[in-house]
């Protein structure tokens, strides 16, 4: 007799347990208003990430087109996996030759996001981009050139 | 020659048994995990965890680089606990560079560690009720845990491979809003954290699949050098930020939760004691962080003398340990991780000797395994 009273008791209080989760979740039905769910990509527009957001290595351009980069490769050796190459050339300035950048040359499937490449930037000519969708149909199109054609040092950045 | 003492045949199973290989792509098992079970029936006879399907060479890729970029490597070791793994090396290093660090620093990275904490007890939360057939949780767990996302993304830039800690300091200040988005978490989870009680905890189903499951001794817990809070629930006072305390964590009050029974509910009872006494740390620091530098002066390139530098942190799962041979060069000569998934994973043959096939998931589950901490 006992033992058929401790079973359903058992029972009663298993369903009890049960319904008490289900009230949890039977009071975010009731109440939309606390879901948090983010309606990506419709939300596109007007989705904004935070300015320290890591998306992806950039090289800033004026509108003169015309960047801070001066070539000195400090971000090449700060990458920890030889996501950045620095290909430069000697250009005739002011009849010195100078060294400048040729292609700036950036592997993104290879970056890790790390920062240290914009750290040891000591002209700030890197910053990281807020963008973040990446997807490519090929591979090859994550390998860009980040110095626009045509652009130059910006005057001053030595 | 003598007759032999014992006569065994030579078959690498019994008769009945047969064996199922779990993994390495299982969903259960949270990554490349492979298990070959050998069973009896639907009775466990042996577990024997196969590695090496996530492996990077981590500690290999460390002799080549600069103690700067080992940081960002750690990261990928145990991503849910990627600052702790970070701030691990920087103590480590910062042993052997001789300077002072900002009490300022100290502060923030605490806070900072006690945030992956909590993010990662709630992943696990979430997780493990979805380990055993009740995907509500891991809608919930996610929930709260992007709030603290939110708040790394905004000071330290990436919400999961953080790497905001540089040997020396911090990589940035924190963001004017860090203060007030933590004291808003906090409040918003205070009331949250009982849900999960309600919805978990008491639930019938779970209590049957936990209680009295993959039981580990006190005993066994260290003799298996099982730490974090799977060796806590087995009565096993192992949390480093006790017993050798390290950043701020010497300056505020905390409770150690210690478990008596060591089987799976008495580990999850532990995670979710450990979240209440992770926001008592957060609330005894966010107000009080000292004025000062967010980083210590610094050479562009560090070189450590040459010696051995040992540091050990509590990580959301054990003990971590970062072991550095330098040779006064300035990467390491040698760097070794003790990492806290290899060694729980261990026990886990013996934990799961005799229970049920659906048990594996569950004690796998409350060891809360990171498969790519174990493999490296
Ligand atoms: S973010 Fe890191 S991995 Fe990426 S390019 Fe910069 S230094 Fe290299
Ligand atoms: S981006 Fe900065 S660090 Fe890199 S080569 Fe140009 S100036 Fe040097």
């Amino acid at each position: 007799m006992r033992a058929i009273i401790d079973y359903i008791k058992s029972i009663i209080e298993g369903i009890r347990t049960l319904l008490k989760g289900m009230s949890v979740t039977g009071y975010y039905i009731t109440h939309p208003r606390e879901i948090i769910t983010q309606q990506y990509p419709e939300n596109r527009e007007t989705l904004e990430m935070f300015d320290r957001f890591r998306g992806e290595v950039v090289l800033t351009h004026t509108e003169a087109n015309e960047h801070r980069c001066t070539g000195c490769s400090a971000c090449e050796l700060a990458c920890p996996n030889g996501t950045i190459e620095i290909i430069s050339k000697r250009e005739e300035v002011d009849g010195k030759k100078k060294k400048v950048i040729d292609k700036f040359m950036y592997n993104l499937s290879m970056c890790t996001f790390c920062n240290l490449c914009i750290l040891s930037c000591p002209t700030d000519a890197i910053v990281m981009s807020k963008d973040f969708e990446h997807a490519v149909f090929d591979r090859s199109l994550l390998t860009k050139v980040l110095n626009k054609p045509g652009s130059k040092l910006m005057e001053g950045v030595r | 020659m003598g007759e032999a003492v014992k006569t065994v045949t030579n078959t690498p199973f019994e008769e009945q048994e047969y064996f199922i290989n779990m993994g390495p792509q299982h969903p259960s098992t949270h990554g490349v995990l492979r298990l070959v079970l050998t069973l009896e029936g639907e009775t466990i006879r042996k577990v024997e965890p196969h590695l090496g399907y996530i492996h990077r060479s981590i500690e290999k890729m460390c002799e080549k680089d600069g103690y700067k970029q080992i940081v960002h490597l750690t990261d990928r070791m145990d991503y849910l606990s990627a600052h702790i793994n970070n701030e691990a090396v920087c103590l480590a290093v910062e042993q052997g560079m001789e300077v002072e660090i900002p009490e300022r620093v100290k502060v923030i990275r605490t806070i900072i560690a006690e945030l992956t904490r909590l993010a990662s007890h709630q992943l696990w939360w979430g997780v493990m009720g979805m380990d055993l057939g009740a995907i509500t949780t891991f809608l919930y767990g996610f929930r709260d845990r992007e709030m603290i996302n939110d708040i790394f993304e905004e000071t330290c830039g990436a919400r999961l491979t953080m790497n905001y800690n540089v040997p020396g300091g911090l990589m940035f200040d924190i963001h004017p809003n860090f203060v007030q988005r933590t004291k808003d978490f906090i409040a918003h989870f205070k009331k949250k954290l009982p849900e999960y009680d309600e919805l978990l905890s008491g639930n019938i189903i779970f209590r049957k699949r936990t209680e009295g499951v993959g039981v580990l001794s006190k005993e066994d817990a260290i003799s298996f050098g099982v730490t974090g809070p799977a060796g806590r629930a087995s009565g096993f006072s192992c949390d480093l930020r006790k017993h050798a305390p390290y950043s701020a964590y010497d300056k505020v009050q905390f409770k150690e939760v210690l478990g008596t029974e060591g089987d799976s509910y008495a580990r999850y009872k532990v995670r979710i004691q450990e979240m209440w006494e992770s926001m008592a740390v957060i609330e005894q620091l966010i107000d009080n962080i000292p004025e000062g530098d967010f980083q210590a002066k610094t050479k562009a390139v560090i070189k450590l003398p040459k010696g051995e530098f040992y540091q050990k942190v509590e990580t959301a799962r054990g003990e971590l340990g970062v072991y550095i041979i330098s040779e006064g060069d300035k990467s390491p000569y040698r760097m070794k991780f003790r990492s806290p998934g290899f060694s729980n994973l261990s026990a886990l043959d013996h934990m799961a000797r005799g229970a049920k096939i659906a048990d594996v998931v569950t004690i796998m589950s409350t060891l809360d395994l990171v498969i790519p901490d174990i493999d490296r």
